[in-house]
């Protein structure tokens, strides 16, 4: 709820090797060449806060890799607060594209702000890349030229773990999330595979959001004596969830599923309750690739704590950024060329090799992962190059 | 829903409600005695929580940790009344609002500064983390049940402490006729400050005993906070009789709404406090 005043700081990368040439004594008007404006919209107040400066760090982390400097030309960030509230959205995306001028966008976490930011920039002349929000509509229904997304779509998360559970054996199965979007979609997208694989979701429970008193929810899936349950549940809710799940004792009598949010930022509060949980998701902190390794590392050093998922999906935006630059000589004038460059561009990013869908998705590898002594491990790729249906999209 | 279901689901309603009653507690006495009306008291669950998360950490004892936490969070009560809330006794609730919105502004910055905003947990003391066997397949987790008796032997202490003691009497007295008590050479400003301080402590405490089964996260306090006042509404302003009540009906009829209108289990409880308003517009008991 805290409102951060400064809605826009302004950051020049180059000014202080500028300010160093100016000191030396040194002419730099005319050497210097026009930076690159990226926004940056996200959330830096309120409970995605850490989501935010997670993000923030692994883009400022790909361009700093780079030189500080995409095609000779230096980069200046605009940093602006959505606070993860819709309503404001319109407003502070209008200010980038209109008065900053931003080549991109980048943003945000919360899929509300989302739908806001992308009604907004449709047209315009901005660029916007999405590092988090994976409501299936910003690259599906809502789907536009000017809009990539380095993330997931909902459905991409939870669509493999159908089919994982009848591998299982799991025929009965109860799904249960809050009654809003991210979680409507990701249990559509569980029951979509898992029933066409021949199983049969007998309850589908959803409780208002952001309730997390689950006791009697509880209680009735233990009436019903499932062969599984698949949830999802992010952040605190996840956490109380796993928890008041073990409590009640049915961890080891009904086996608990869900999509990798379950327990992503979330196992070291859930302790033991999340050991041997199954899940789902495009990344794993401990996904054993040179990259991954490479990255965390270098994240730890420059930021002195380890990285997690959303970092690796800011990082993949800058990684994109400098792609595209880099790939029309640093013409940022001409959308339609950058927009092309990005279509083509082929990340390597800490989760593995992808690239984009014709609706500007990633076509991604998705892992089943196990938590281990407090750890997500890759039991194995439950879907390799998994492309977002991107159903309602004409592009 | 056969019987032992149907046990199992009221269990669950009354414990939510035994918890209920103790956050709502607070700010009902305070409200009773003081006429004070203070936003910040989901925050004091909130910092309950964070306390005893921090002093569990620190001294490897959850029940030390309670009672440090008990301390603190007394000692911030006493500060807030004697430093800020003394200036607004002539002033009308508009002030007060003003100023305890301000508290979670305040309390809610302190959190993220001081623990960040990553979930946290905290684990049930190892002495009550059993469970027992309830029906063929459910368990009953211990420490809910340990927490639904110090909801009870809380809630019997203030009826004690209300109605048997002196300082109960002034309380009482207090909430009838302030003037009065004061020209009866009562020292008035030490009774707040002690209504005060007790009253955010109940809050704390709740924070507290609750904190191994939820997450702590930001913006904890601001959701007990509507529940909160849903109980107090219903129970009658300032009643604590009323607030017994209420929170037991709260946290039961939300219990069997969930599972039986799930479609409109989130606007139940807010049904229960319209119709109760219509024919108890004062709610349940009226102090």
């Amino acid at each position: 709820m805290l409102k951060n005043t400064s809605k826009i700081r302004k950051i020049t990368v180059a000014a202080s090797i500028a300010s160093s040439f100016l000191l030396s004594g040194f002419a730099v008007k005319a050497a210097e060449k026009e930076p690159i404006k990226i926004g940056v919209m996200l959330p830096y107040s309120g409970v995605y806060a850490g989501l935010g400066e997670a993000a923030t760090n692994g883009l400022k982390q790909a361009i700093r890799e780079h030189g500080n400097k995409i095609a000779g030309r230096p980069v200046e960030f605009l940093l602006s607060d959505t606070e993860a509230k819709p309503a404001r959205a319109p407003e502070l995306t209008s200010a980038m594209t209109d008065k900053d001028k931003a080549d991109f966008v980048i943003g945000p976490v919360h899929s509300g702000v989302a739908m806001g930011m992308i009604k907004s920039i449709r047209g315009k002349d901005s660029i916007m890349i999405i590092p988090n929000a994976g409501i299936n509509a910003a690259t599906g229904a809502f789907c536009q030229p000017n809009v990539f997304r380095t993330s997931f779509s909902s459905w991409q998360t939870a669509y493999p773990m159908g089919a994982e559970a009848v591998n299982m054996g799991y025929k009965k199965v109860v799904t249960m999330s809050w009654n809003y979007g991210f979680g409507k979609e990701s249990l559509a997208a569980f029951e979509e595979s898992f029933e066409a694989a021949g199983g049969d979701v007998v309850k589908k429970i959803f409780i208002p959001f952001p309730k997390t008193e689950f006791q009697s929810y509880l209680t009735e899936i233990a009436s019903i004596k499932p062969d599984a349950v698949f949830v999802f549940f992010a952040g605190g809710g996840s956490v109380k969830f796993v928890k008041d799940y073990e409590a009640m004792g049915l961890k080891d009598k009904i086996p608990l599923i869900g999509s990798g949010f379950l327990t992503e930022g979330t196992i070291e509060a859930q302790g033991e309750a999340a050991e041997g949980l199954l899940t789902t998701l495009h990344y794993a902190d401990s996904l054993d690739n040179p990259k991954n390794k490479t990255f965390r590392s270098q994240y730890q050093e420059l930021y002195g704590k380890p990285a997690d998922l959303y970092a690796v999906q800011g990082y993949d935006a800058g990684q994109l950024v400098i792609q595209a630059v880099e790939a029309t000589s640093g013409n940022t004038a001409d959308k339609d060329a950058l927009i092309k460059a990005m279509e083509s561009a082929q990340i390597d990013s800490p989760r593995g090799q992808f690239h984009f869908s014709k609706a500007h998705n990633p076509i991604q590898n998705i892992y089943l992962r196990k938590v281990e002594n407090g750890e997500n491990v890759v039991v194995k790729t439950a879907a390799s190059s998994l492309d977002d249906p991107a159903r309602g999209c004409k592009l | 829903m056969d019987l032992s279901l149907f046990l199992v689901q009221l269990l669950n309603g009354v414990q939510y409600g035994l918890l209920l009653f103790l956050i709502a507690s607070g700010l009902t006495l305070v409200f009773g005695v003081m006429g004070i009306l203070n936003l910040a008291h989901g925050s004091m669950y909130m910092i309950g929580a964070y306390l005893v998360y921090y002093f569990t950490t620190v001294t490897d004892s959850f029940f030390l940790a309670v009672v440090i936490a008990c301390a603190i969070a007394m000692i911030i009560g006493i500060i807030i009344e004697r430093f800020l809330i003394t200036h607004l006794y002539q002033r009308d609730h508009l002030d007060q609002v003003l100023l305890t919105v301000g508290l979670i502004f305040i309390f809610n910055a302190a959190q993220g500064f001081i623990w960040g905003n990553d979930p946290l947990g905290v684990d049930v003391p190892a002495i009550l983390s059993s469970s027992i066997q309830l029906t063929d397949i459910v368990e009953y987790p211990v420490y809910r049940l340990f927490i639904s008796v110090v909801c009870i032997a809380i809630a019997v202490a203030m009826y004690y402490v209300i109605n048997h003691t002196k300082l109960g009497m002034m309380i009482r007295a207090g909430e009838s006729n302030r003037d009065m008590v004061e020209a009866l050479g009562v020292d008035i400003r030490k009774l707040f400050t002690i209504v005060f301080a007790v009253g955010v402590t109940l809050s704390a405490l709740a924070g507290i005993v609750s904190a191994p089964i939820v997450s702590l996260v930001p913006g904890m306090g601001e959701r007990v906070l509507i529940s909160c006042f849903v109980v107090v509404v219903i129970g009658g302003m300032g009643s604590i009789k009323g607030a017994f009540v209420a929170a037991l009906l709260v946290g039961i009829v939300d219990t069997f709404a969930s599972v039986l209108l799930p479609g409109m289990s989130s606007m139940t409880i807010y049904l229960l406090m319209a119709m109760i308003l219509i024919f108890k517009p004062q709610g349940l008991y009226k102090s």
